[in-house]
């Protein structure tokens, strides 16, 4: 049974996985060989079956999302690697490690999908992956990889790595269409989606590194073989970004299904200095927090979705029991706060007002009233505070900040209370 | 001014990559940056022409972005504190560069040689506390090893930073094992990217 299909290579050839020529000594584009003799909707076809689903945050199967392009022409497909979530570091590993496995998942899905021309947003902090992703384009197109009747076929193909300049929102679909438009990273309203109106106005499919990393595999081995890996509804392999309190951080490929226990103190090698682990965020900053009774629950999307979180980004962040989880959760509000891009008031005024509450009850100035404050905030962003969150904004940012506020409150609310001067700690 | 004709040359090899010249304006105004060191009104005017926008475009586009500076020294340190870096003691990290720089985050020292910057999330987590020189990574980094590197940048004022050499010198633990060291790096408060121009000679 297959349990590794993206880090195989880097882990096999440490010193020049990233290169053409290593890249084809394992294998490399004969997916896409096999692709271009295959029809297009047939390719679709095979990633409908793999049940592939988005590994950017929402999980959206990535075949049904293709089967929602507009008829017409041009098309494109954008690359989404402003990866920004704080915890993931995994496409960074995947864009400077094996840029030449995303090249040609991004080659085939262009074929699969007709277009002609494909953009990698990569963010502009990441210059090492958007060199190494350079560089491999430029050996793909002195292949004949890419360029015009590639591989003596009629299919053509452009692709033009883009460097982001700072912004987390860029990682939001519609924000990073508007980016690569030349505009503020501002988020659309949709509907219409990308798939009717994207780039420019035309058709797009926009997917994630690490969900078109797995295309070639899909492609060689079919989508049956992709569909009978890991657990129903979390096929496939995953790259999990872990790190925080862990004595083993790094990136890790799993099959899913394994318990918590055994990646946070299996594969993670537990809390160092002897500590206890107090909690962890599932899959990303704007996840909801897990905490130890939930343990020995199953890693795959469909459980972290019914225990109240998800799996997001696949960041998993690890928290020992010295932790002081209001200033955990400041730093996460602050970051929200920060990457605000200031089109909804909610999200806009009630992240500011969030880092600010926080702040003040870190200072030690906190009153009584602001626990009741900041969840009050926190409902005008996302009404009812439920799971998943419902938005009064354009985007899911917002609704990312109240998770941590959420979160402390619902596991740590003693904590929280415990550093209000006159605050009474809630006694039932 | 305008920019000299290998600059323009760039400029129009970059807006051929996109299928609307516009798509070309933040590419271009990394490469204005690399033209006068730092995002200058000038330089936001030339963005213009080359795109068919209007200046004020231009700006309203670069002011959202964080990496486009107005202000800002021969080189900007900055320090990750987002919620992996916080856990393991990037605020320490920025006290320390603080402290060995006397310049407060998001300020310039007053040689113009540094700016120090307290950043959100830069994909290093697995090598908390992580900072950035010129956008060039250092994993690892302890309080001392940052203002060893600040002190080091405000006096050996590198022409070029390469991200290997500064991980060996100043950091510590990686995300993931990096690979072969990449042979550039970066010349300035910008990042380092072929088809900009901004990248230095070899290691």
């Amino acid at each position: 049974m297959t349990d590794r299909i993206l880090t195989v290579r880097m882990e096999a050839h440490p010193t020049d996985s990233h290169t053409m020529a290593r890249y084809e000594a394992t294998g490399g584009y004969a997916a896409l060989r096999k692709a271009l003799a295959m029809k297009p909707e047939d390719i679709v076809a095979e990633v409908k079956a793999s049940n592939l689903r988005g590994r950017g945050g929402a999980g959206f199967p990535t075949g049904v999302k293709w089967g929602f392009l507009a008829p017409t022409r041009p098309r494109y497909l954008v690359i989404n690697a402003d990866e920004s979530e704080p915890g993931t570091f995994k496409d960074r590993q995947l864009l400077e490690r094996d840029p030449h496995q995303l090249l040609e998942g991004i080659i085939i899905s262009s074929f699969a999908i007709d277009a002609h021309h494909a953009f990698v947003f990569v963010r502009g902090e990441y210059p090492r992956s958007a060199r190494r992703l350079q560089q491999a384009v430029e050996e793909a197109r002195a292949a004949g990889y890419l360029g015009r009747g590639i591989l003596g076929t009629g299919f053509d193909l452009d692709v033009t790595v883009h460097l982001g300049a700072g912004a987390y929102i860029c990682g939001e679909e519609t924000a990073a269409l508007n980016s690569l438009e030349g505009r503020r990273g501002e988020p659309r309203i949709k509907p219409p989606f990308p798939a009717v109106a994207g780039l420019y106005a035309k058709p797009t499919i926009v997917n994630n590194v690490e969900t078109i990393a797995n295309i070639p595999w899909i492609v060689m081995n079919g989508g049956a073989a992709y569909n009978a890996i890991g657990p129903e509804g979390s096929r496939g392999t995953r790259l999990l970004s872990l790190s925080g309190h862990v004595a083993n951080p790094g990136n890790y490929e799993i099959v899913m299904g394994m318990s918590w226990r055994d990646l946070i103190f299996g594969i993670g090698g537990g809390i160092p200095n002897g500590k206890a682990l107090k909690c962890w965020i599932p899959g990303g900053a704007s996840a909801p927090w897990f905490t130890p009774d939930l343990l020995d629950t199953p890693v795959t999307l469909d459980d972290i979705a019914k225990n109240g979180s998800m799996a997001g980004s696949g960041a998993v962040v690890v928290m020992d029991e010295t932790t002081n989880v209001v200033a955990a959760a400041w730093s996460i509000v602050r970051f929200f706060s920060h990457e605000s891009c200031g089109q909804c008031t909610p999200c806009r005024e009630g992240t500011t007002w969030l880092q600010r509450i926080l702040e003040r009850i870190l200072a030690g100035q906190g009153r009584p009233s602001d626990v009741d404050l900041l969840l009050d905030v926190c409902d005008n962003i996302s009404p009812g505070l439920r799971w998943p969150p419902a938005q009064t904004t354009i985007c899911p940012l917002g609704p990312s900040a109240v998770s941590p506020i959420t979160s402390i409150m619902k596991h740590f609310r003693d904590e929280v209370v415990a550093m209000i001067p006159g605050a009474v700690t809630a006694g039932v | 001014m305008t920019w000299p004709d290998t600059t323009l040359a760039r400029a129009r090899d970059i807006i051929a990559r996109y299928p609307e010249p516009r798509s070309a304006v933040m590419p271009l105004l990394y490469v204005a940056m690399r033209h006068d060191g730092r995002l200058t009104d000038e330089g936001m005017r030339q963005v213009a022409a080359l795109t068919g926008m209007t200046a004020v475009q231009v700006e309203s586009v670069a002011s959202f972005y964080s990496m486009y500076k107005r202000h800002v020294g021969s080189h900007v340190v900055s320090v990750c504190t987002s919620i992996s870096c916080h856990l393991l003691g990037g605020r320490d990290v920025l006290a320390a560069v603080s402290d060995a720089t006397g310049v407060p985050a998001g300020e310039t020292s007053a040689d113009g040689s540094v700016t120090i910057e307290s950043v959100e999330c830069i994909g290093a987590c697995g090598g908390a506390p992580a900072v950035q020189v010129d956008y060039e990574l250092i994993e690892g980094v302890t309080p001392d090893k940052g203002a060893e590197l600040c002190r080091w940048l405000m006096t050996a004022h590198p022409e070029v930073v390469h991200g290997d050499d500064l991980q060996t010198r100043f950091g510590g633990r990686r995300s993931f094992p990096a690979g072969p060291p990449d042979p550039v790096g970066a010349m300035g408060p910008y990042p380092a990217f072929g088809p900009l121009g901004t990248t230095g000679g070899e290691a």
